[in-house]
């Protein structure tokens, strides 16, 4: 890790990749930092951010009890992420899924999370505190190779998705009623949508974790709204600027031991909007 | 301590003999009523996310105090009022709705902020070393923490803040009802604003220290949500809020001191269960009262 701080930035940076849990991370992050740069600029879009954030309590929730019931902890993770997904865009779809009703299920989920973390913690396994901290706050730097593969290939898939629906959700996300009368099928659309961001919402847990998912997934898309006011183009930024985080996260993080991927990826994120933020006040006034 | 028996009167007493017990029945009943009071408001003015965020801000402060060698309350109270501030003075006051609808970019930046606010949190707990098995304690709270001093600071913030809910609620409710109608005659809508704000800070603060920076937010929207389900009328809403914060607080805590599972899941479990009870009871008297009232209420107007 020092060779990285002696040697000058070219070999160091070849230091880094020759590492394999760098290339993993690296990998892994690319993809999702991919994924969740598209959802995102959709979620800020579509005014979903609280259900992002339900969304990634069900992350903590689900992830635990896979691991209070011995099972594969992405099980738990996928399964309540996408199953509330679904289940937000159907109630959502009736006029029910109001913010006091998604907050007052989601504090209880978490209460949940915190009996399945009790369970798990008392069935006496080892690194049980690391386990907890791992699904907070994510460990992309301890992705194992076939670990890494599978969710390249889940992100993959749901980019694949993302981007087959993109044209309709737009259209769909920016005037209902018009898109509706258009034969866009906008029923259909919303539970799919929610359906991919909780596949999202689980991904991104495994990178920066359940708490810090909405760095990745909405300050890369409010920095690209600031910066342009072109759909696709700002779906375009949203997603450089999700992936320029991660990579500049990662070489940072290993750069300096003491700082945790999670903290450098979504720092960079936020200072990210804040720069877009800024310019956009700063270019306001001479345009207007 | 014996167990659960049969004989309620033995079971509370044995449960008060403890003053590890008692302290922390004091402390949840400060934190109970004014999570109640203030969540009700907050659920008025469907500031649920907002809340959320200031709940969630405490455990940076708490994670920074302590790496710092500060008392952890400073830092609880410190990043919550700050916070508080800073949505305050964010563009578009009272646009903090998020939800399915909702105003998405305003939402955007909050949630921004409050990831950023969680990443240092974990920077901090990472940097103070050997201090990850006090993680749990600072996000999900313990029952056996609450010292004599924090239930008195507890008091004097608690009183504080219901002092100066007292003051404001008429304007609040005004302003929260029909921001408006309040505006035009002449209630500073926008600094009554900033003043709810910075008490919901002070109240997801202290509430932090005993339930934890992440089940702070069930003490606040779910009493008031169950509340508003049975009432729509502000004052007898209020009430409800408090009573059944504190019943729910009560009977989380004795539970919770019987039984080998944690408090936070006691006190969220019992707290959802209050708001399906009400849900399903709202949902029966409407149906069994429409035939006979003639005009269906329109939707939503229960709110």
């Amino acid at each position: 890790m020092t060779a990285l701080l002696a040697a000058d930035p070219v070999t160091g940076l070849a230091n880094m990749l020759g590492q394999p849990f760098v290339r993993h991370a690296l990998l892994a992050g690319t993809a999702i930092s991919v994924l969740s740069g598209l959802a995102g600029y959709f979620v800020v879009l579509r005014g979903q951010v609280f259900a992002g954030d339900a969304l990634s309590h069900v992350a903590y929730a689900g992830a635990l009890a896979a691991l209070a019931a011995g099972l594969d902890l992405r099980l738990g993770l996928f399964a309540a992420t996408v199953g509330v997904g679904v289940l937000l865009g159907l109630l959502g779809g009736r006029g029910v899924g109001d913010d006091v009703l998604i907050g007052t299920t989601f504090a209880w989920v978490l209460g949940l999370g915190v009996l399945f973390l009790f369970l798990y913690t008392a069935g006496g396994s080892s690194g049980d505190a690391t386990a907890n901290v791992n699904v907070l706050f994510g460990s992309i730097f301890g992705l194992s190779a076939p670990a890494a593969a599978t969710a390249t290939w889940i992100a993959a898939g749901l980019v694949a998705v993302l981007l087959l629906i993109a044209r309709p959700l737009l259209f769909a996300s920016i005037d209902p009623a018009v898109a509706a009368a258009r034969g866009v099928p906008v029923r259909l659309l919303g539970p799919l949508f929610l359906a991919i961001l909780g596949g999202t919402v689980g991904e991104a847990s495994q990178a920066v974790g359940a708490l810090l998912v909405f760095g990745l997934l909405a300050a890369p898309a409010a920095a690209a709204r600031r910066l342009t006011a072109d759909p696709w183009r700002a779906l375009a930024l949203a997603v450089a600027l999700a992936v320029l985080a991660m990579w500049a996260g990662l070489v940072l993080a290993y750069a300096v031991p003491a700082l945790p991927p999670s903290f450098t990826i979504v720092a960079l994120a936020a200072a990210e909007f804040a720069l877009a933020a800024g310019y956009s006040v700063l270019r306001r006034p001479i345009s207007a | 301590m014996t167990g659960f028996s049969l004989d309620l009167v033995a079971d509370v007493q044995q449960l008060l003999s403890y003053h590890f017990m008692l302290n922390a029945l004091r402390a949840g009943t400060i934190v109970a009523v004014l999570c109640g009071a203030i969540g009700y408001f907050m659920v008025l003015r469907r500031q649920s996310f907002a809340g959320h965020t200031l709940a969630v801000i405490g455990f940076p402060g708490a994670a920074g105090a302590t790496w710092l060698g500060v008392g952890t309350g400073l830092g609880y109270y410190g990043f919550c009022v700050a916070g508080a501030l800073v949505i305050a003075a964010l563009p578009g006051p009272g646009r903090l709705t998020g939800g399915l609808g909702g105003d998405g970019e305003s939402s955007a930046v909050v949630g921004t902020v409050q990831a950023f606010a969680l990443a240092c949190g974990f920077l901090f707990v990472t940097l103070y070393q050997g201090f990850l098995s006090g993680l749990t304690g600072l996000l999900f709270g313990s029952i056996t923490g609450v010292s004599d001093g924090q239930v008195l600071a507890l008091l004097a913030a608690g009183a504080g803040c219901l002092l100066a809910l007292a003051v404001l609620g008429r304007p609040l409710l005004f302003s929260s009802i029909d921001a408006e109608v309040a505006r035009a005659r002449g209630v500073p809508v926008r600094l009554v604003g900033t003043a709810f704000l910075v008490l919901l800070g002070l109240a997801a603060a202290g509430a932090s220290q005993i339930t934890g920076s992440l089940l702070v937010f069930a003490l606040l929207v779910t009493p008031a949500a169950a509340a508003s389900q049975l009432t729509a009328r502000p004052g007898p809403g209020l009430l409800l809020s408090v009573l059944i914060a504190v019943a729910v607080t009560w009977l989380g805590e004795g539970i919770a001191f019987f039984s080998p599972y944690p408090i936070g899941f006691w006190v969220t479990t019992l707290a959802f269960a209050a708001f399906c009870l009400a849900l399903g009871y709202r949902h029966g008297r409407d149906r069994w009262a429409r035939p006979r009232a003639g005009h269906p209420q329109p939707a939503g107007s229960n709110r």
